[in-house]
C-alpha cells in the first residue's frame, strides 16, 4: 500500500473513530442515566486523535528510517572488491537503485515474470537487454553481485512497504480502540483531547528549533569531514581556489570572501543612500497619496524573486555595463561583473533599507520634530540634525540586515558576478562569491566523499556565521533602539 | 503660598503699566479648520508686550491651537487651515511673505511634555543659534550657551557637566532646558503650552519663577490647565470655550470677578 | 535664581527686522531644504525607475515567447514508411523511430512548395526541411502512436518552425546575422518570407509554451514551461498543506499559551534568526538531511517542498502571530468568562477573527516560496527533466523542475532564443505572483477588522 493510499485511510479511520467515539459516548450516557463530562464530540475527538496522530508520526519517521536501514544492509553485501578503483560505495549504490528501478519497470511491463528474477544471476545477458528496453542503460562491467544486490533491494523495500502498511494500520487501530475503550461518561474527554492537542501546538513551535539544529548539525558535521581530509588553515587562508576533478585542489576561501564583501559593498553603496532618502522623503515630506503609491511601488522590489534580477543583470544591466562604461574605459570585456551584481543587488535591498528606515523614523517622537520646528529649523534641517542623528542606531540596524541580504542573496550573483574567484580591485572584472560555489560545488553530480563536494559545507557554515552574526546584532540594535521610544 | 500672593500684588502693578502700551500680538477674526472641524471661531485678541498672558479653558476648547496659530506650528499639520490674521509688531505673519522659519525664531515655544534632543546639553542649547547662525566663532557660541542656561536658571546645576546628554537630566530640569533652548535663539515671544502639566509640584514652582524672571525681557504666552498656576504667573488671562474666546481680561479681574457665567461657572469648577 | 542678568546674548529689540522681508540666511536655508527635498524625489524616482526598468527589461524580452512560428503541412502518413505489416499493431508502429518520420515533413514540404509555385533558389530539400523544427517529427509520431487508424491519411499538421526562423520573425536573427550562422543561411530566410506569403508560415498563440515540457539545447522553439508549472504547483501544495497548519499551531502556542520563560526565548529567537538565513543554506539543509540523510530522490518536488516549506515557516508563524496580537484581549475574555476552556476560547473566538491575517501571511509566504530559486538548484531541481510527474500524491517523489528553476537552466543554455524563453517564464511567474499578492490584498481589504 503505498504512502497516497495510507494516508487518506488513516483519516477515514480517524473520522470513523469519532463518529464511533461520540455515538458511544451518548449511548453510554442514556444508559447508564448519567450526564457527559464534556460534549459528546470531545469523546468522538479523543478517538480520532489517538487514531490519527501517532500512527502518522509513526509513518514519517518510517520513511526516513527504512531507505537507511535497506541501504546499510544491501550496502554491507557489496564486497570492496566490487568497488573500482577511485569510485566510491555510493556510486556502486546509486547503480543499485537504478538496476531495482529498471527491474520494477521490466516486471511492469511483462517482460519478465517474478520467478526469473530469482534466477537473476544465471541470464545476465537478458537482463541487461530487457532494461535497456525500458531507459536502463548499464555502462561497463556491472558484476553479477550488483544485480544479486538490486534484487535484494527490491526485495526489502518491498517488504519494508508492507510491514509499514500493516504496522502503521495496526498502530491506528489499536490506539482507536483502545481510546474508545476508555470511553465513560465521567471521561474528561475535553481535558484530554486539549492536553493532546496542546501538546501538537508545543511540537509544531519545535520545528523552527529542529530547522535550526538541522542546520547547524548538517553544516558543522560536514564541514569538520571536510577539514579532515583537507587542512583548515588552508582553507581559511589560501588566496587561490582552483578545484580538481581529480584531486590536488586549491580550495581557499579568501578569493569568494573578497567577492562577496566587494559586491555586497556596492550593493550597500547603491542601496543605503537611495534607501534612506526614499525613507526620508516617504516618512517626512511625502503627502498621503503620494505615500499610498510610492510606497507599495518601491515595495513591489522586495516581492520581485531574485531570479528576476538575476535575469535583469544578465541580459540588461550586464551588457549595458559592458557596452557603455566597461569597454570605452578599457577596463574590461566581460558583461558579469562585480559592478553588475553589485548594482541590481543594490536595486533588490532598497527596499529593505527603505521600509525598515521609514519605520524608524516614524517611531521618533513628533514631540522632537515640534521642539525643532518651534526653534526656527527647517524641516531639512530637523531631519539631519534631529531625525536622523535620533534614529542612527535603527537606521545602523536596518543597514546590517540589508547587509545580511546582500552576503546571502545567490541568484543574483550566479547569473551576474561570474565564476572566476579572483583577488582584484577592478569592479568591472567578473568575480565570484561564497554562495555562487556553494551553488556551483552542489549541484550536478555531488561525490560526498570528496573535498570538492565538502567545501561548500565549509562555505556554507562561513556564510552562516557571517550571517547570523550582522543579523543577531542588528536586531540587537533595532529592538534596543525601539526600547528607548517605548 | 505667602511669597505667591504677594507676587500677584507686585504684578497687578506692572500689568497697568503695559496697558498704556501698544500691544505686541494682535488676532483679528481668526479661524481654525481641521479638515471639517471648526476649531477656533472668531477670534480677537491683543496681547501686550514683556507681560505674561495665560490661555485657560477646559480641554479642547482651542487654546492649544490658538498658541500654536502664533508661530505657525500648525503649518506642520497638514489638514489644519488658518483665517484672518494675526499681527506680530504689526506684521501679519499669514503674509504669504512671512517665511515660517525666520518667524520661529523671533517666536520660540516650550512644549507640554519636556523634549530634549537626544544630544548633549550643549548641544542642545546651541542647535538653535546654529542654525540661525547667530555665532560667528565658537566661543560666541559659548557665551551664548552659558547665557542661556543662566537665563533659564539650570547653568549651575549643568554647568560641570555640559557634554552630557539631555535626556539624561530630571523632568524639571529637562523642561528648563528647554526654555534654555528657546531663549537662545533670542525670541521675543516665547509660547509656553502647557510647560508644567509633566512636572511634580516643586519642579512646577521652579518653572514658575522662571517665567516671572523672563518677563521683564520677553512677551510670554502660557496654555495652562491650572487656574492656580495662571493667576500666580499671569497679569493678563483669556478664557476659551469651545472655540470660543470666552473672556479676556487682567488676571485678578477674571479669578475674583470675572464678566462672563461661563468663565464664573469654569473657575467655580462647574465644568472642565 | 540671581545670575540672570549675564550678557551674552543681544537683547530682543536691537534685531528689528520685519518678518516680510525674507534675510539672506533663511533663503539659503530655503535654497538648502529644497535642494533636500528633491534628493528625496530622486530617490523615490530612482526606486520607480528601477521597477520600471525591470519590468520593462523582462517583458521586452519575454512577451514574444508567447508567440509562435508554425508551418502548416499537409502530410500524408504513408503506410508503407510507418506500418509496414499493415496489421496497425501498436507495438510495431512504435518502433518506427522519428527518424522514420521526417521523409514524410520533408516530402510534404516539396509538395507543398511546388503546389504554392515556391521555388527553392538554391536551397535544397534538404535545407528546406531544416526550416521545421527538429521536434516536428516526434510531435508527428506521437500523434500516430496514439491514433494509429490515422496512418494512411492525409492530415493537416501545425509545425513548429525552427528556432531561428521564429527568431527571424521576432527580430533576433537578421540576414546579417545569418549569414555568420552555421544554422540557418540568408537564403534559407527568403524561403521562409516566401512560405509565409503563401500562407503556410504563420504566427499564432503558443499554447505549448504553457503545457510542453522542456526541449533539448538545440530545439529552443519547443521548449515548454509544463514540467516546471506542475513542479511548482506540487511543491506550493505541499508548502500549503505542511506550513499552515504548523505555523498556526506554532503561532497559537507561541501567542497563547508559550510561559515566559528562556525555552520560549530560545524558540522565539529561533524563529527571528530563522527568517533572515540565506536562502541557499535551506538547500543545503535539504540535500544533507532529506537527500543524503533520509535517502529521499532528488529533484523530486516532496524534497522541494519540504526545503520551502522550513524556509517560509518563520515569515508565516511572525505573519500570524501578528493577527492574533490584533485580536483585542476582550474576545478572548468575553469568551472566557462565558466558561469556555482556554483552548475553546482560542479555536472558536480568536482564530476565525485571525483567520484573514494568517491567510494573508500565508500567501504572501507562498509567493516567496514560489519564487525561490538557490536552495532547489542544491537539491536537484535543475536536472533536464521531460516526462512529466504522476498525479499526486506519488508525483510528489517523480523528477519535476520548477518555474524560477527553469529560467535559470534557460539562461545557461547556448542558443539566445532561449534568454527570450526565459523571459517568457519569468513573465508566467510574475502573473502568479501578482495573482497571489491581489489575493492576499483582498483578502486583507474584505476581512480585516480594525478594533
Amino acid at each position: 500500500m503505498s504512502v497516497g493510499i495510507l494516508i487518506p485511510v488513516l483519516l477515514v479511520l480517524a473520522a470513523l473513530g469519532f463518529v464511533l467515539g461520540k455515538r458511544q459516548a451518548l449511548a453510554l450516557s442514556d444508559s447508564q442515566k448519567t450526564k457527559l463530562h464534556s460534549l459528546p464530540g470531545y469523546y468522538g475527538q479523543t478517538v480520532a486523535l489517538f487514531t490519527a496522530v501517532p500512527a502518522l508520526f509513526l509513518l514519517g519517521a518510517w520513511l526516513i528510517l527504512q531507505p537507511m536501514a535497506i541501504e546499510s544492509r544491501i550496502g554491507g553485501m557489496i564486497p570492496d572488491s566490487v568497488i573500482p578503483e577511485g569510485g566510491a560505495r555510493s556510486l556502486v549504490m546509486s547503480d543499485v537503485r537504478r538496476i531495482a528501478g529498471g527491474l520494477d519497470a521490466v516486471l511492469a511491463l511483462g517482460g519478465m515474470g517474478e520467478d526469473e528474477l530469482v534466477r537473476i544471476g544465471e541470464n545476465l545477458s537478458t537482463v541487461r537487454s530487457r532494461l535497456a528496453e525500458v531507459g536502463v542503460a548499464l555502462v561497463g562491467d556491472v558484476p553479477p553481485v550488483v544485480f544479486e544486490a538490486a534484487r535484494a533491494y527490491r526485495q526489502d523495500v518491498k517488504t519494508g512497504n508492507m510491514a509499514m502498511s500493516v504496522v502503521v494500520l495496526v498502530l491506528a487501530v489499536a490506539l482507536g480502540l483502545w481510546a474508545y475503550r476508555r470511553i465513560q461518561p465521567d471521561m474528561r474527554a475535553r481535558n484530554v483531547t486539549e492536553s493532546f492537542v496542546k501538546s501538537l501546538l508545543i511540537a509544531a513551535s519545535m520545528v523552527a528549533v529542529l530547522t535550526t539544529l538541522g542546520i547547524v548539525g548538517s553544516l558543522v558535521f560536514e564541514t569538520i569531514s571536510f577539514f579532515k581530509i583537507y587542512p583548515a588553515s588552508e582553507f581559511f587562508f589560501s588566496t587561490v581556489w582552483n578545484p580538481q576533478f581529480r584531486g590536488g585542489s586549491e580550495l581557499g576561501i579568501l578569493p569568494l570572501l573578497w567577492g562577496t564583501l566587494y559586491v555586497s559593498l556596492i550593493a550597500l553603496l547603491v542601496a543605503v543612500p537611495i534607501g534612506l532618502m526614499i525613507a526620508i522623503y516617504l516618512a517626512e515630506y511625502a503627502s498621503k497619496t503620494v505615500r499610498s503609491l510610492a510606497k507599495p511601488a518601491i515595495e513591489m522590489l522586495a516581492g520581485i524573486p531574485t531570479i528576476v534580477y538575476g535575469l535583469f543583470a544578465l541580459i540588461t544591466v550586464g551588457p549595458f555595463l559592458r557596452d557603455w562604461l566597461a569597454q570605452p574605459l578599457g577596463l574590461g570585456t566581460s558583461s558579469s561583473s562585480v559592478l553588475t551584481a553589485g548594482l541590481v543587488m543594490g536595486i533588490m535591498i532598497i527596499p529593505f533599507v527603505s521600509s525598515l528606515s521609514d519605520d524608524i523614523i516614524n517611531a521618533v517622537p513628533q514631540a522632537l520634530r515640534d521642539g525643532s520646528y518651534g526653534l526656527g529649523a527647517t524641516q531639512s534641517e530637523t531631519i539631519k540634525q534631529v531625525v536622523l542623528p535620533a534614529a542612527l542606531p535603527g537606521i545602523v540596524g536596518a543597514v546590517l540586515l540589508a547587509a545580511s541580504r546582500a552576503i546571502g542573496e545567490t541568484m543574483i550573483v550566479v547569473l551576474g558576478a561570474g565564476a572566476a574567484a579572483k583577488l582584484d580591485l577592478n569592479p568591472f572584472e567578473a568575480m565570484t562569491t561564497v554562495t555562487v560555489k556553494i551553488v556551483s560545488q552542489l549541484t550536478g553530480d555531488t561525490e560526498f566523499a570528496s573535498p570538492e563536494t565538502l567545501v561548500a559545507f565549509a562555505l556554507g557554515l562561513t556564510l552562516f556565521v557571517f550571517t547570523l552574526g550582522l543579523n543577531v546584532l542588528a536586531l540587537y540594535i533595532v529592538r534596543k533602539y525601539r526600547e528607548q521610544y517605548e | 503660598m505667602n511669597s505667591i500672593s504677594t507676587m500677584i500684588t507686585t504684578t497687578t502693578s506692572t500689568t497697568k503699566a503695559a496697558t498704556m502700551s501698544e500691544s505686541k500680538i494682535s488676532a483679528r477674526n481668526v479661524q481654525v479648520f481641521y479638515g471639517e472641524k471648526h476649531a477656533l471661531r472668531d477670534v480677537n485678541i491683543e496681547i501686550r508686550p514683556r507681560s505674561v498672558t495665560a490661555f485657560i479653558g477646559p480641554s479642547g476648547c482651542g487654546k492649544s491651537t490658538f498658541l500654536r496659530c502664533l508661530n505657525r506650528m500648525n503649518d506642520t499639520i497638514a489638514s489644519c487651515r488658518v483665517e484672518g490674521s494675526i499681527g506680530i509688531d504689526g506684521e501679519n505673519i499669514y503674509d504669504p511673505k512671512v517665511d515660517p522659519v525666520q518667524l520661529r525664531a523671533k517666536v520660540g515655544m516650550v512644549f507640554q511634555k519636556p523634549n530634549p534632543f537626544p544630544k548633549s546639553i550643549y548641544e542642545n542649547v546651541a542647535y538653535g543659534p546654529r542654525i540661525h547662525g547667530l555665532a560667528r566663532k565658537k566661543s560666541d557660541l559659548d557665551d551664548i550657551v552659558a547665557s542661556a542656561l543662566q537665563k533659564a536658571g539650570l547653568w549651575n546645576e549643568v554647568k560641570d557637566r555640559l557634554q552630557e546628554s539631555g535626556t539624561g537630566l530630571s523632568g524639571g530640569q529637562q523642561q528648563r532646558l528647554c526654555i534654555a533652548r528657546a531663549v537662545a535663539v533670542s525670541p521675543e515671544i516665547i509660547l509656553m503650552d502647557e510647560p508644567c502639566s509633566a512636572l511634580d509640584p516643586i519642579a512646577t514652582a521652579k518653572v514658575e519663577e522662571l517665567i516671572h524672571e523672563l518677563r521683564s525681557n520677553y512677551t510670554i504666552v502660557i496654555v495652562t490647565h491650572s487656574m492656580q498656576q495662571a493667576a500666580r504667573v499671569s497679569q493678563r488671562t483669556a478664557m476659551f470655550h469651545l472655540g470660543l474666546l470666552v473672556e479676556e481680561n487682567d488676571t485678578d479681574k477674571m479669578f475674583t470677578n470675572p464678566d462672563d457665567q461661563r468663565t464664573q461657572d469654569y473657575i467655580m469648577g462647574r465644568f472642565g | 535664581m540671581t545670575d540672570i542678568t549675564a550678557a551674552g546674548i543681544p537683547p530682543a529689540e536691537t534685531q528689528k527686522k520685519s518678518l516680510l522681508t525674507l534675510d539672506d540666511r533663511t533663503r539659503r536655508r530655503n535654497a538648502a531644504e529644497m535642494r533636500f527635498r528633491m534628493m528625496g524625489k530622486i530617490g523615490v524616482l530612482i526606486g520607480i525607475l528601477a521597477l520600471v526598468g525591470l519590468l520593462t527589461s523582462i517583458l521586452s524580452n519575454g512577451l514574444s515567447s508567447f508567440q509562435q512560428t508554425f508551418i502548416t503541412l499537409d502530410i500524408h502518413l504513408d503506410p508503407a514508411r510507418l506500418d509496414k505489416s499493415g496489421n496497425r499493431n501498436p507495438e510495431e508502429i512504435a518502433k518506427v523511430t522519428t527518424f522514420g518520420y521526417a521523409p514524410l515533413i520533408e516530402k510534404a514540404l516539396s509538395e507543398a512548395m511546388t503546389a504554392k509555385g515556391i521555388l527553392g533558389n538554391g536551397v535544397t530539400v534538404k535545407a528546406a526541411a531544416e526550416l521545421i523544427s527538429k521536434e516536428a517529427p516526434a510531435d508527428l509520431r506521437n500523434y500516430v502512436i496514439a491514433d494509429p487508424q490515422s496512418i494512411g491519411q492525409t492530415v493537416s499538421f501545425k509545425l513548429l518552425a525552427a528556432g531561428r526562423i521564429d527568431g527571424y520573425y521576432k527580430g533576433r536573427v537578421t540576414m546579417e546575422s545569418a549569414k555568420l550562422d552555421r544554422n540557418i543561411s540568408p537564403e534559407q530566410l527568403l524561403l521562409a518570407d516566401k512560405l509565409k506569403s503563401a500562407g503556410l508560415l504563420t504566427t499564432k498563440f503558443n499554447w505549448s509554451f504553457f503545457t510542453a515540457p522542456d526541449a533539448s539545447d538545440t530545439r529552443p522553439e519547443a521548449a515548454g514551461l509544463g514540467v516546471a508549472i506542475i513542479g511548482s504547483l506540487y511543491m506550493m501544495l505541499i508548502v500549503l498543506v505542511l506550513s499552515l497548519p504548523i505555523g498556526v499551531a506554532a503561532s497559537i502556542y507561541l501567542e497563547e499559551f508559550a510561559p515566559q520563560n528562556k525555552f520560549t526565548d530560545l524558540i522565539e529567537v529561533n524563529i527571528a534568526n530563522l527568517a533572515a538565513v540565506p536562502s541557499v543554506v535551506f538547500g543545503i539543509l535539504g540535500l544533507a538531511i532529506f537527500i543524503n540523510f533520509a535517502g529521499m530522490p532528488q529533484s523530486a518536488p516532496v524534497v522541494g517542498g519540504l526545503v520551502l516549506t522550513l524556509m517560509t515557516l518563520p515569515t508565516i508563524i511572525i505573519a500570524t502571530r501578528a493577527a492574533f496580537k490584533s485580536v483585542p484581549p476582550s474576545i478572548r475574555d468575553a469568551a472566557l468568562g462565558v466558561g469556555a476552556s482556554k483552548m475553546q476560547a482560542i479555536f472558536h473566538h480568536v482564530l476565525p477573527l485571525a483567520m484573514p491575517g494568517v491567510l494573508t501571511g500565508t500567501i504572501i509566504g507562498l509567493a516567496r516560496a514560489l519564487g525561490e530559486t538557490a536552495p532547489l538548484l542544491l537539491i536537484g531541481m535543475v536536472a533536464f527533466v521531460r516526462e512529466y510527474p504522476a498525479g499526486p500524491p506519488d508525483g510528489f517523489f517523480d523528477p519535476a523542475s520548477a518555474l524560477p528553476v527553469q529560467v535559470y537552466n534557460w539562461t545557461q543554455r547556448g542558443d539566445p532564443a532561449f534568454i527570450e524563453r526565459a523571459s517568457g517564464a519569468i513573465i508566467v511567474l510574475l502573473i502568479f505572483l501578482i495573482t497571489m499578492n491581489m489575493v492576499a490584498i483582498i483578502l486583507r481589504s474584505r476581512f480585516e477588522r480594525r478594533w
